[in-house]
């Protein structure tokens, strides 16, 4: 017994007595009136018709972080593929060409909770870089924030170019910059983020997005979408509060994805999630074709839950056979609550 | 003989002599305000711009739960205003009305979250500030908070006579036979009390600071317990005094028995009153079961502080009602602690409470001790160190039967 009180030893004590008195009290029976509660409160709080999300965890009031401010919409970034700009080299191969400016900025990463992150061209996560395989591709890296950083690839390059400290430029200091260069091999799905120390917190900021190589002749057509789960650790406890597909937390869930019916969908499906192990996808009412990190032809599993640990990715296929909303999230139920999950709607 | 002049002329009454005393007496009270003020104005000339992120803390002074709702009271102890922008509860958003302004320092607001939570279980809620700060709050063991109705307050009531006055009036029953006993036992019978003393004001300074530290610390935390010590001591120093006087003016008469007896009502009603504001926000936040064991514990536990109120009026004879009003004044004190306990529990003002219990018995033994003495003028003789240390064996001993 650490200490002699007598309050903290009452609690302790067998609930026995007190007979009538004590039940009047704690024999309270417990129908909870919740939905009546949440209905009632969420009536007075409500906001253009979010409120509560009729019984899904969702931000205060269902209010929405303010993308403009923000300068990146989640539902943009969907289907928003940076192929940057070509040209020709002398052997007439094509020569791809992007620039990304690292920098400084603070993102509202839950309405109302500002959150100092770090990005590639002003966004997190940074533009879906892709390009078409056996293509050169040059990446100018402008380090324009104050802490040293890089960009590291994933997939096949020489040494000097994979963006870690001591090979090739190194650690691009702040104002300084560089030139990544390789070839686009292999097809598949791959990332970017940067590699500088300490690893968990450059990358955690918001340094990272996808990096999708296309097979020389291509994939099927289909409304391709990149969606890269990542979560925001605003108090660093190096814990996430807050967790999504492309940044904000239950950006779908207020404003469900339009998908055509009996058409494929194509997700490119990216993890970047720090500090907890894995993170997965799971999608209601339907079952996809996985494609493990986009290499191979043939999927590898007719699933409905994928799950990845950070840096795994892979594509999925399937199309929808019934029009309504589907649910889509993480088969974690604590990253589920805390932001990753949204809704397809699915229209004739 | 030429510095006398000097400083004669500097410090001399006739240089001030024709300003009147309370004009001198306000001079640098209206400096200081003038320089406040200036210093205000100028929004602090020299200090710079403010360095790091503001501080954001906030203590919950307060958890109400109800179905399907938890209702937590908060308090901005730090120097900045703190905005909340959204709730957690076990890890996930939860939806949650109030505090839709920040709160600026030392104000309170009370957020009411909508969680379907289930008796018995426990959650932790994370406030999630606006900076992307948390305020964690745990809630241990998850229970109906009792409505503040009348059967509610008639439970506190119950309560506080099972603890406080039944066990009091019990231990006063002890007249008829200190009476009986030598002077040299009577003596003993004393220090005895004040070894229970003794214990009570270390248990309730102790107690003090645990809840002051569990509270919010803008009002002082654990001074206040130290502060409350101090108030008490000297307001009943003082009192006393002018009950002697009154005393003395009347009768021309000493200290008397029955004298010290209302004081150590006094100082065992302060610390009752205390012992109920924990009772009662104990039982209304759900962390104190009553218990058939509970109550005899706290009657053999208490009945040892109606002996110590009879001791000193061994040799008077008391009427019953006066008896009946000493033992009232020490033991309902409990009663109306357990209504504020359970009805307005603060940890700031429950921590000064103690201090002021823990105060007022430091008092009444600085007025006992004097009777310790035996024929030759000690105070810590054989006896007298023997009674003690049976004192505060048999709290330490009574308070364990509390703790199972």
């Amino acid at each position: 017994m650490p200490q002699l009180s007598r309050r903290r030893l009452l609690a302790a004590s067998v609930p026995a007595l007190g007979g009538a008195a004590a039940a009047l009290h704690s024999a309270v029976p417990h129908s909870h009136p919740w939905h009546a509660e949440a209905e009632a409160a969420a009536s007075g709080h409500e906001h253009g018709g979010h409120a509560g999300h009729e019984g899904h965890a969702s931000f205060r009031d269902g209010r929405t972080v303010d993308h403009r401010a923000n300068g990146f919409d989640p539902h943009e970034i969907l289907r928003d593929f940076d192929w940057g700009t070509t040209s020709q080299l002398p052997s007439g191969r094509v020569l791809r060409e992007w620039e990304l400016v690292a920098a400084e900025k603070e993102i509202e990463v839950a309405p109302g909770v500002k959150y100092a992150a770090w990005t590639y061209n002003g966004r997190v996560p940074g533009p879906t870089l892709r390009c078409r395989e056996g293509e050169r591709l040059r990446i100018r890296f402008v380090n324009g924030s104050s802490h040293p950083h890089t960009i590291h690839f994933h997939g096949i390059h020489p040494a000097e170019m994979d963006g870690v400290p001591g090979l090739g430029a190194g650690e691009i200091a702040p104002g300084a910059s560089t030139v990544y260069e390789f070839d686009a091999q292999p097809a598949g799905l791959h990332l970017y983020h940067c590699h500088v120390r300490p690893l968990a917190e450059h990358i955690a900021k918001g340094l990272y997005g996808a990096f999708i190589v296309d097979p020389k002749d291509g994939r099927a057509d289909a409304d391709e979408m990149v969606m890269v789960m990542n979560g925001f650790d605003t108090n660093f406890d190096r814990s996430n509060e807050v967790y999504a597909a492309n940044s904000i937390g239950f950006a779908y869930l207020d404003k469900p994805i339009v998908a055509k019916r009996n058409e494929l969908v194509r997700i490119y499906l990216v993890n970047v999630l720090e500090y907890d192990l894995i993170n997965s996808f799971h999608l209601h009412g339907n079952l996809f074709d996985y494609f493990p990190t986009g290499t191979g032809r043939t999927p590898s599993e007719f699933t409905d839950t994928v799950m990845l640990c950070q840096g795994q990715r892979g594509i999925l296929e399937w199309r929808f056979r019934h029009a309504g909303k589907f649910m889509f999230h993480a088969h974690q139920s604590e990253f589920t609550e805390l932001g990753w999950q949204g809704f397809f709607e699915v229209v004739d | 003989m030429e510095a006398r002049t000097a400083t004669e002329r500097d410090v001399g009454p006739d240089r001030t002599g024709r300003l009147p005393a309370w004009l001198l007496g306000l001079v640098p009270l209206l400096l200081i305000v003038v320089a406040i003020g200036s210093f205000a104005a100028l929004g602090g000339p020299g200090l710079g711009e403010r360095r790091g992120p503001p501080a954001e803390e906030l203590a919950v002074e307060k958890t109400v739960l109800k179905p399907g709702t938890i209702e937590l009271t908060v308090r901005n102890d730090g120097p900045d205003a703190v905005a909340i922008a959204q709730a957690q509860v076990n890890d996930a958003f939860v939806q949650f009305s109030g505090a839709e302004q920040p709160i600026g320092r030392l104000e309170s607001a009370t957020v009411r979250l909508q969680q379907p939570w289930i008796e018995g279980e426990a959650y932790e809620v994370a406030l999630v500030t606006s900076s992307g700060g948390t305020i964690a709050h745990e809630i241990p063991v998850a229970v109906e908070t009792p409505a503040a109705d009348l059967s509610f307050f008639g439970l506190m009531a119950l309560l506080g006579i099972y603890v406080g006055v039944i066990p009091v009036a019990l231990g006063m029953l002890w007249l008829p036979w200190i009476r009986r006993i030598p002077p040299a036992w009577l003596r003993g019978v004393m220090a005895l009390t004040v070894g229970l003393l003794a214990f009570l004001a270390i248990d309730a300074t102790l107690e003090g600071f645990e809840l002051a530290g569990a509270g919010s610390q803008a009002f002082g935390g654990a001074a206040l317990v130290l502060v409350g010590a101090a108030v008490a001591f000297l307001a009943l120093t003082g009192i006393s005094g002018w009950l002697e006087q009154r005393r003395r003016a009347a009768r021309a008469a000493g200290a008397s028995g029955g004298h010290l007896a209302l004081l150590v009502a006094v100082g065992i009603g302060l610390h009752n009153l205390g012992e109920g504001v924990a009772i009662g926000s104990a039982y209304s936040a759900g962390a104190l079961a009553l218990g058939a064991f509970l109550v005899v514990g706290f009657a053999l536990h208490n009945t040892t502080e109606g002996l110590a109120i009879v001791a000193p009026i061994a040799h008077l004879r008391p009427t019953l009602g006066r008896l009946a009003l000493l033992g009232l004044i020490a033991g309902a004190p409990a009663v109306l602690g357990a209504w504020i306990g359970a009805a307005a529990f603060n940890s700031s003002v429950a921590a000064f409470l103690f201090g002021f219990g823990a105060g007022a018995i430091v008092q009444v033994i600085v007025q006992l001790a004097p009777s310790l003495r035996d024929g030759e003028g000690r105070t810590l003789h054989p006896v007298a160190v023997t009674g003690l240390l049976a004192g505060m064996a048999l709290m330490f001993a009574t308070g364990l039967l509390v703790s199972v």
